[in-house]
Parts: C-alpha cells; sequence; structure tokens
C-alpha cells in the first residue's frame, strides 16, 4: 500500500533533490586494492566525456609509468602541478589554484585518499575536491576501499596494516555515481606478479603481505559490501521519493557515549555503521564528570570529536549534572534518540557492583530506549583512567586546620566527658570529619576522620590517654567513623565538583551576556567591533582582529586596535574562510599551519566577515567548550554586525527621504511664498499701467501702498532663505560680544518697518545697561522675528510686550502678545522648519515657516534656549535664554569734572 | 527742490537699479551721470567732478573698496555705498576708507534722497570754527562744555562728552566703531568695542526720551553710530 511520504522528509529530499541537481557531480571509481585499474577506467571515461563534448581536464593522473595508462593520457588536456619545496625536497602537488581558475567542466582527480603536502591549502586532497565541487566543477576521482575511515578498523584487523590516509564516508556518499571496478583476486595477484602494479621498492615487502589471497577477497568483500550500501542508499532515497514504506521505523537516532579513551575510536565506527545501516542520524557525545583530562586525553578526545563530524555524526560535549546514565538519559531523551551504544566497562566487577554500573543505571532507567554494549578491545598504552580532580593528600595547610577541628572537638568532649556517653562523643567528632569535608574536600574529610580515630581512642576509649583498645568492640566504632569520613568526603567532592562546573557555566553564559549586552549597546559598526575585539580578548587571552566585507564585496580589515594579528599570507586564509564560510587556521582542516584561526561572521544575508585570533601561548580556544563558547561569539557579534548595517541602512534611507521631503516642501513653500507678493505686485503695477485715468488719486496710492507692502514681504522671505541657509551650513561665525540689551532692541525696533507701524511695543528692561552677550546682528534678527511675529498674530489695538531681565548666568528676553497663543502640544514644533500651525494656511498672512527656525537656529548657536508657552491671561510669550561665561566686562571709572 | 542741478554720478553694473535710480534722482531734481563699471566711473568722475557718487561694492571689473580708495586719492567728493545685507564687514571698510555713508539693498527712494541731501550738506564736517550745536531739544556749548536738554542742564562725563563732540562734528554720517574709539579712548584700545556700547548706552539714557526709540543717537549694527539731527 502507497504511504503518503512525512512532509518534511520530502521537503528535505526536494531540496537535497535541487541540490544534487544543481551542484556539481562528483564520480568515485571505487577499487579494493591498488592495480585493480581505476586509473584506467577514470580516464576511459574522460575520453567518452570529451567525445560528449565536455571539457575535461586531467587535474592529477597517477599512471604510475605504466604504458596503457600513459596511453590514454593522449589527447587529454593535463593541467601543470604546482611545485613546491618542502623541507628542500621538490615536491610536485596538484595544482587546486589553477584547476579553479581553469574552471572545466570535469577535472579528474587521481588518489582521493593522497595527502597534500605540508603548505598545501588543505591537508588532504579530498577537501580540494570538495573545494572544487563547490565551485561547480564536476570531479572525477578514484579511491581504494582501505582508505574509508569507517572501514579503517577492519581493514586492520584483516591486514594487520594500518592505513593512514584516510578519507570521511561523507566524501562517498556526496558522489552522485560510484563505479566499483572488479577484477578477480587471482587476476590482482597474476598483475602484481607481472609487475603491472606500482610497487615502491622499500616497501615491497609489506606490499607482498598486503596482497596475501586473504587479504584480496576479505577487501574485494568489504568493497562490494560499500558499494551495495551505497546503491541501498540511494534505493532508499529512491522508496521515499515514491512513498513506498520503510522496512523500518522511521526517526531512529543512535546516541554513543565516549570517553577520551583510545577504544572510543573503535565505538564511534560501530555507531557510524550502525546508523549507517539503520540509516539513523548519530550523535557522539561525551559527558565532562569534571574529571581532571591530562593533555593527551583531551587531544585525543578533540580528534574522537572531530572524527565523529568527519563521519557525518554530531559531536556532543557535555557538562554532567547528575550520574553518567542520567546524563545520557536526559540527552537521549531530549533529542528523541533510540538506541544508545557504550562500551565495555573496563571497571573491575567489584568497583562494579560497588558503585553501580553505568549498563545496570542505564538499562534500568532507559525505557523504551534500546541499549547496546560494544565491545572494546583495552589496549595498554591507557593505563589508569583519568585521575581524579581532588588529590587523596590534602597538603598541610588543610591538615593543620583538620587537626584544629579535631582538637576543638576533643576539648569540647574532655569538658564534657564526666557528663555524657562515649556514644555521644562520638557523634561530637562527626563535626569536624563533616566540617573538613564541606570547607576542604574530600581529603581533608578523610585526614579529619583519621585524626578523629586517633583522638578519640587517645582521649576516650578507656584506657584513656593510650592508644591501647580495652574493648575489642571499639575497633568497630573506629571503622564505622573512618567509613563515614570516605562516605562524606565523596558525597562533599562530588558536590564540589558540580558547584566548579555550575560556576563555569556561568561564567560562559556571563560572558556571552557581557558581550550580548555591550554588543547591544553599540549602535555602529566600529563600536560594535571595538566591543567585540575588546570582549573576545578579554575572555581568551588573544589577540583579534576582524575582516568585513566592504561595499565591493572584498574583504577589508579593521584596524581599530592597529595590532597586525595576522601577516599578509595569512590574509588569504582570511579570505578562503571568508568564501567558504568556514572555519579555518590553526588546528582545523584548512591550512593548519596557519598562526591563527578565522572564524567566518555569516548573517541571515550572507556572509560580512571573518574573525581572526593570533594564536598566543597556548591558546584558550583549542579546549571543546571554549572553541564552543567562541564561535557563540562570532554568531553573536555577526548579529550584531548585521543589525548596525541594517539600522545604519535604514537610517540613511530615513534621512534621505526626509531631506527628500524638506526640500519638496521647502520649494513648494517657498514657491506660493514668492509668488504671492510677485502676484499682488504685478496685479497692481499692471492695474496702474492700464489704467484709462478712471482711478482715483486715492486709489492710485492704495495700489502703490500694497506693491510697497508685498516688495517687503518679499524681502523679509528671501532674507529669512538667505539666513537660515547660511545658518544651516555652518557658515556663521558667532562674533560674540557684550552689548546693552537697548542697543539690541532698539535697533531691531527700527528695522520692523511697516508692519510696526502705528503699533504699541512696550519695552521693558529690568534696570539700564543691561549687557548680552551675543553676536548683536544675529540677535537682533531673532528679536525682530519674534515682534514681527507678535504684531502678525496679536489684534491691532493690543500692545506687544518686550521685557529683559537677568536670570543667573543667562539674560532672558521675552517678547509677548495678545494673540490666538499657541495650541497644546505644538510648543515645540512651532520651532521647526517650513511648520505652519494647522488651520493657518499660507498666505493669510503667516509666513513661509522659517521665522522662528532661523530663531531657534541662531539661539542655539549661542548656547541658549528658545520656548514658548501660553500667558495665563491670553496670547503667547517667547522666551530667549543667552547664556554667557565669565563677567561682564568692567569699565574703567572716570572722574566727573563736570561736578 | 534743494541742491538743485547737483550732479551725482551712479556707479552700478545692474540696468535695472540705473533706471531706477536715474528717475528717483531725477524726480528730485538732481542732474544724473550713469556708469557700469570701475573703470568707466572713475573716468567720469575725473572729468565731471560729480557733487555726489553712488558706488555699487560688487563691480564686475575691481573690487568696490578699492573704488573708494582711489577716489579718495584726489578729491573729498562724497561717496555713498550700496551694499546688500549681512556684509557689514564691507560696510565698515568702505566707510574707513572714506567713504561718508552706505544703503543696504533693498531701500526706498526718501531713504537715498535724505542720505544724500546728508552727504552734501555736511561734505566736509563741521568746521572746527563752530562752537554751539543745536538740535531738536538738545544744545550742546563746545566751549563751555555744557549740555542742556529742554534747558535743563545735563552732565556728562569727559568721556561721554568727547563721543559726543566727536559724532557732533559729523553729523549724520556713520562713525565706525573703530573711528569712534580712536578719537576718545586713543588707538590702544581699538579692541574695547563694549566701552563704546556703554558710554553710548548712558548718553542716550541721558539724552534720549526712550533709549530703545533713539531720536538723536542712532544704532548701526555691526557698523558703528550716527547722529541724526532731531
Amino acid at each position: 500500500m502507497q504511504t503518503r511520504p512525512d512532509p518534511e522528509q520530502l521537503l528535505k529530499r526536494v531540496q537535497d533533490e535541487e541540490a544534487r541537481f544543481q551542484r556539481a557531480r562528483l564520480k568515485v571509481f571505487f577499487g579494493a586494492a591498488p592495480g585493480v585499474g581505476k586509473t584506467y577506467a577514470m580516464l576511459q571515461e574522460a575520453h567518452h566525456k570529451k567525445a560528449e563534448g565536455i571539457d575535461v581536464v586531467v587535474g592529477v593522473a597517477e599512471t604510475h609509468r605504466r604504458a596503457e595508462t600513459m596511453a590514454l593520457l593522449e589527447g587529454l588536456e593535463v593541467l601543470p602541478r604546482r611545485s613546491g619545496m618542502y623541507r628542500g625536497v621538490d615536491l610536485e602537488e596538484f595544482d587546486l589554484d589553477g584547476a579553479l581558475a581553469r574552471r572545466p567542466g570535469l577535472i579528474l582527480v587521481d588518489e582521493l585518499a593522497h595527502t597534500n603536502t605540508p603548505g598545501s591549502r588543505h591537508p588532504k586532497r579530498w577537501q580540494d575536491v570538495m573545494e572544487l565541487l563547490d565551485a561547480g566543477i564536476d570531479v572525477a576521482t578514484t579511491v581504494n576501499v582501505q582508505h574509508l575511515e569507517s572501514l579503517r578498523e577492519i581493514v586492520a584487523q584483516i591486514t594487520g596494516v594500518v592505513v593512514n590516509e584516510r578519507i570521511p564516508d561523507t566524501v562517498l556518499e556526496r558522489s552522485d555515481e560510484m563505479e566499483l571496478v572488479d577484477i578477480s583476486v587471482e587476476e590482482l595477484q597474476g598483475r602484481l606478479q607481472e609487475g603491472k602494479i606500482y610497487v615502491p621498492d622499500q616497501a615491497r615487502h609489506a606490499i607482498q603481505r598486503f596482497f596475501r589471497k586473504g587479504n584480496l577477497l576479505a577487501l574485494r568483500e568489504l568493497a562490494l559490501r560499500r558499494t551495495a550500501d551505497l546503491v541501498d542508499a540511494d534505493m532508499r532515497r529512491y522508496r521515499d521519493a515514491e512513498g513506498i514504506e520503510d522496512t523500518w521505523a522511521a526517526g531512529q537516532r543512535l546516541l554513543v557515549g565516549i570517553t577520551p579513551r583510545l577504544s572510543s575510536e573503535t565505538l564511534i565506527r560501530e555507531a557510524r555503521r550502525m546508523s549507517e545501516a539503520l540509516g539513523a542520524a548519530w550523535i557522539a557525545v561525551f559527558v565532562d564528570e569534571g574529571n581532571r583530562l591530562s593533555d593527551n586525553e583531551r587531544e585525543r578526545l578533540e580528534s574522537h570529536l572531530r572524527l565523529v563530524e568527519r563521519l557525518g555524526g554530531e559531536g556532543v560535549a557535555l557538562p554532567g549534572h547528575g550520574t553518567l546514565a542520567e546524563d545520557l538519559l536526559s540527552l537521549a531523551r531530549n533529542r528523541n534518540v533510540t538506541q544508545i551504544l557504550i562500551g565495555q566497562s573496563n571497571r573491575s566487577a567489584w568497583l562494579e557492583r560497588l558503585r553501580g554500573g553505568l549498563l545496570f543505571e542505564l538499562s534500568r532507567q532507559a525505557g523504551r530506549i534500546h541499549v547496546h554494549v560494544i565491545p572494546v578491545e583495552q589496549r595498554e598504552t591507557e593505563a589508569a583512567p583519568s585521575k581524579p580532580l581532588a588529590p587523596w593528600w590534602p597538603g598541610f595547610p588543610t591538615l593543620g586546620l583538620c587537626g584544629l577541628y579535631v582538637g576543638l572537638a576533643t576539648a569540647v568532649g574532655l569538658l564534657a566527658s564526666s557528663r555524657i556517653e562515649l556514644t555521644d562523643i562520638v557523634m561530637l567528632f562527626t563535626i569536624p570529619i563533616l566540617l573538613g569535608g564541606i570547607r576542604h574536600g574530600r581529603a581533608a574529610a578523610l585526614a579529619a576522620s583519621v585524626l578523629s580515630v586517633l583522638a578519640f581512642d587517645f582521649f576516650f576509649v578507656p584506657p584513656r590517654f593510650t592508644f591501647a583498645v580495652g574493648d575489642v568492640r571499639h575497633l568497630g566504632t573506629f571503622a564505622i567513623m573512618l567509613g563515614m569520613g570516605l562516605v562524606i568526603g565523596n558525597l562533599t567532592e562530588r558536590l564540589r565538583q558540580q558547584a566548579i562546573r555550575a560556576q563555569h557555566r556561568e561564567l560562559r553564559t556571563l560572558a556571552l551576556y557581557r558581550l550580548g549586552e555591550s554588543l547591544v549597546q553599540a549602535g555602529d559598526q566600529t563600536s560594535t567591533v571595538a566591543s567585540a575585539v575588546r570582549a573576545v580578548e578579554a575572555q581568551f587571552q588573544t589577540q583579534v582582529t576582524f575582516y568585513l566585507a566592504g561595499e565591493t564585496g572584498a574583504l577589508e580589515s579593521v584596524d581599530d586596535l592597529s595590532h597586525p594579528v595576522v601577516d599578509e599570507t595569512d590574509r588569504s586564509v582570511a579570505q578562503w574562510a571568508f568564501d567558504h564560510g568556514q572555519v579555518a587556521g590553526q588546528g582545523t582542516g584548512v591550512l593548519p599551519a596557519s598562526k591563527a584561526l578565522f572564524l567566518p561572521l555569516r548573517g541571515a544575508k550572507g556572509m560580512l566577515g571573518v574573525m581572526a585570533l593570533k594564536s598566543g601561548e597556548g591558546p584558550l580556544w583549542q579546549e571543546p567548550d571554549q572553541r564552543h563558547l567562541l564561535e557563540s561569539f562570532a554568531n553573536q557579534t555577526a548579529m550584531a554586525l548585521e543589525r548596525a548595517a541594517l539600522s545604519a541602512e535604514a537610517q540613511s534611507t530615513r534621512l534621505k527621504a526626509e531631506r527628500e521631503e524638506l526640500r519638496s516642501t521647502l520649494l513648494s513653500s517657498i514657491s506660493h511664498d514668492l509668488r504671492t507678493p510677485l502676484a499682488g505686485i504685478t496685479g497692481a503695477v499692471t492695474t496702474l499701467i492700464e489704467d484709462p485715468g478712471v482711478l482715483s488719486d486715492l486709489e492710485r496710492t492704495a495700489l502703490m501702498g500694497s506693491i510697497q507692502d508685498e516688495a517687503f514681504r518679499m524681502h523679509r522671505l528671501v532674507s529669512n532663505l538667505l539666513d537660515l541657509t547660511r545658518l544651516e551650513s555652518g557658515a556663521v561665525a558667532l562674533h560674540r560680544e557684550w552689548v546693552p540689551a537697548e542697543e539690541v532692541v532698539g535697533s531691531a525696533l527700527s528695522h520692523l518697518g511697516r508692519p510696526g507701524e502705528g503699533r504699541d511695543i512696550q519695552v521693558s528692561l529690568e534696570r539700564p545697561g543691561l549687557l548680552l552677550h551675543c553676536d548683536s546682528i544675529l540677535l537682533e534678527q531673532v528679536v525682530i522675528n519674534l515682534v514681527e511675529n507678535a504684531l502678525k498674530f496679536s489684534p491691532v489695538e493690543q500692545p506687544v510686550e518686550v521685557r529683559v531681565f537677568a536670570t543667573g548666568k543667562a539674560t532672558t528676553i521675552m517678547v509677548c502678545d495678545r494673540g490666538p497663543g499657541i495650541p497644546e502640544g505644538f510648543e515645540s514644533k512651532i520651532f521647526d522648519k517650513l511648520f505652519r500651525l494647522p488651520g493657518r494656511t499660507p498666505g493669510s498672512g503667516s509666513g513661509a515657516g522659517l521665522g522662528l527656525a532661523i530663531c531657534q537656529g541662531i539661539v542655539q548657536a549661542h548656547g541658549g534656549k528658545i520656548q514658548v508657552t501660553n500667558r495665563p491671561d491670553g496670547g503667547a510669550q517667547f522666551v530667549v535664554f543667552i547664556p554667557f561665561e565669565g563677567e561682564p566686562p568692567a569699565i574703567p571709572a572716570e572722574e566727573d569734572p563736570g561736578e | 527742490m534743494s541742491d538743485a542741478g547737483d550732479l551725482i554720478l551712479v556707479i552700478d553694473d545692474e540696468p535695472q537699479l540705473l533706471r531706477f535710480l536715474g528717475a528717483a534722482l531725477k524726480s528730485h531734481g538732481y542732474r544724473v551721470l550713469t556708469a557700469t563699471n570701475a573703470e568707466e566711473g572713475e573716468r567720469l568722475a575725473l572729468s565731471h567732478i560729480p557733487a555726489a557718487i553712488l558706488l555699487d561694492l560688487g563691480l564686475p571689473d575691481r573690487d568696490g573698496l578699492e573704488v573708494v580708495g582711489a577716489l579718495r586719492s584726489w578729491s573729498d567728493i562724497p561717496i555713498i555705498v550700496i551694499s546688500a545685507r549681512g556684509k557689514e564687514d564691507d560696510k565698515v571698510m568702505a566707510l574707513e576708507s572714506g567713504a561718508n555713508d552706505y544703503l543696504t539693498k533693498p531701500f526706498g527712494t526718501r531713504e537715498l534722497i535724505a542720505r544724500i541731501r546728508v552727504a552734501l550738506r555736511n561734505r566736509i564736517g563741521v568746521p572746527a570754527s563752530v562752537t554751539l550745536y543745536e538740535s531738536g531739544e538738545i544744545r550742546v556749548d563746545l566751549e563751555g562744555h555744557v549740555v542742556t536738554r529742554r534747558g535743563e542742564i545735563i552732565h556728562l562725563t569727559p568721556n561721554e562728552f568727547k563721543l559726543l563732540v566727536v559724532l557732533l562734528r559729523h553729523p549724520g554720517k556713520v562713525l565706525t566703531h573703530n573711528q569712534l574709539l580712536k578719537e576718545v579712548w586713543g588707538s590702544a584700545n581699538l579692541q574695547q568695542t563694549h566701552y563704546l556700547r556703554v558710554y553710548m548706552n548712558q548718553l542716550r539714557h541721558k539724552l534720549e526720551d526712550d533709549p530703545t526709540r533713539p531720536r538723536y543717537l542712532q544704532t548701526e549694527l555691526g557698523v558703528g553710530y550716527r547722529l541724526v539731527e532731531g
């Protein structure tokens, strides 16, 4: 029966299909052993493709000078090898950059498992191939079964040869087509004897052993099986696509518990094989129980986790909370794991029984999760399990303190001994044991318990004041006291370790939180980078440089702290990390010889840049959790950078829009305000010119008066426009002087022109000669504009008041009218350029909305403030504060001979 | 019209302004001569010796200030400079290089004629022989150092009196801050403009009815002061 495929799977498959369709194709010629004719088959294929019109280039072909293979190279374009010196030896290597530049349709790259010479971009050739594929170039390549990562153990077991050149299984799975180049074992051995298989002299013996019939048979079977597996995977994809129901439960997921031990490698490979057989995703988890790892162990753990990733699994390092079994199970439940794999324990049986084995606990709590135990070979190299963090010797200061606790308990016991029983005294001695354990750890608890036993024996157990024991039953008491010390010690030790780990986690969280916080505060790119540099340098004790993609997409360094972290050669690594969006440099798979680590900064819309960390003395990022933290830092920084870029973009768009709007408003407003008086003038003038003599003298005078008024209005508008332009362009240099208020106000009143004629303007000064520290010409403009405004909005019969008074370190000018006042909510808007109060249309007596904007500009240039409020008894009052620094200058006194 | 028939030379490169100035001056009885650049203007001034010259500072061929200096090198013909607003420094420089007055664009005919009249009347300033000055309600006896307003004696400090005398000697003419400071306080105090402002203010309080609407002592902001005849 047909079933509906799971939509999510379907979606993923569609995406995969699309990707497979678009991406470059990888064809693998797969063989069981050297000499089966993979290179030959590949070259034949090349000729076919060429005949089909495909642009074929030979990147690398190891012909080993075999005549028939060499002959096939005829007629094919061969890419020149890149030569490089390594340790004085001239080595030729596949030229990756040359291939990328040449961009053929199909490139042949022989020997996928080859290890590149040091100094190449990638340590392994398969990484070169991946890059070619990423660049959209089809690749044909060859590989032998013994080079497969997951088969390493088995191959080693079969042949006794440990293969060092290995490729991740995922590479093979990535292949779009796989061709098994197969010949019979007899034929292969025959070819070896005929010398048709290239064998270096020094390795002849080993090779002979490798080509034993039994080995070859086993390898051939492996190759056949592997091919079948992969074909199976293809089949499965097909079946999913057609909605054919799986024979196994969907959603299988494997979890394998690993340790830094060597044996975990076997475990990982087994998990990989099982997961593939099940078609399941798999997770390898290391639970950090707080045991201190030696350098060796840490390295091995990392290589385990890298292996996991190479084999297509997910590596997780998890800080422990409870028992190992609890931690494994909680992760398993969180991730919907169906099967758990653990290695066979190497603990002795009695210890296992004493402490409750992992297997026992797991199987008891696992519920529906299957638990598998994988037999692993214990090797002599891994001696004792990792050392516990706490030593058994507490050190002299702690020992002294324990002695003090026991001494105090003894003293109390002695004082009370006449009144209490011996058993109570035993209880008394639990106090120093607990104290020692809680305050100083396991060793102290033990030391305290030993001291307690000694003190109890000496002071309290009859015969007192000797170590002799009268009653044998007391020996039992001693044993209990010692045992108690052991138990308390272990308990408190575990608590302490958990506290330490919690503290570590908290520090990490805190570091991330701090970074996040500082990034949030940083608004633009520069301050974001500066914050990130500070945070990373503080956390990882190293130097950091950021490379960011410029406008053109080219990577530019942001040297705000001007310490060159990387040299020019390493810049190309940064570029690589940027182009590929992968971590590169020291300790990674790409250019590990580099002196720095390069983390790509990936944003939602693409790569933003690269963060480069210089490796100092023992860089801190090499521990897995630190590396994790570092990546979190990089992610957060990338997000912040993207946010900054977006907000900058938004801001500039907004500014541009506002400027555009302002410009068009200004234009329409100005053109209206200029045309209105022009219309008045033109109308009056034409009337006068065309008058056939019917106008009375009065009418003619009125017309001419209106021409004069309109001309004045235009003059004022143009002056305001010029002033505003000069103020906004910053072309106005303040020329501040001490000026009497009378002079500024007086000059302003004398320049009011017609609007001021016949109007009552009342000036009141707090005292004569009140000085203003200002640019008198500009401030006069402020007074003119404010008074004109007041005149315009007040009824003709009402006075306009100008008041000047001193207020602390400022001089205040107030202009008050009896007009309609300012509607609530417009008190600050009224100073905006081109702002008109609603309901007051242009032309109805109001100006272009420039006068008050100019006032504000001038007052602010003086460092002052301008405000408007409504008067309680009607009208508006504008208040201008002009602050002054220092004191008004003194005028030299003069004697008055007039008296 | 008084001063009828006086010849006025107008040097300006804008035809509209020339037309307006020519019409306005002729309607007030003056004879008018026009030039559209500095060279022509200087030539006409030399050949016709006008009674007064109206000079625009923005000429196409030469800086107006240079023209003032060149004219002043050989004559005392009153020069009234025409300039745009916001160019106070130019006005000050023109006045200090010898111009008698200035007009800020745009200006009306009334203002123009008034300035020309003042300039023509006080062509050479008040002669030193004049010792009694009277204007409106103010009377100043230069010899006796007595100032009265509506018959009442006004007490002036020596500096106030000196300042008033300098202004009296050039009635109607704008005197720049520097010119006044130099006359009253000496060339060492040219930077102390606030002395001048404070004393001028005191004078106004003593002589004017309303110091914020002065009748006699008028302020030309950023340039200087002038004494207007009441």
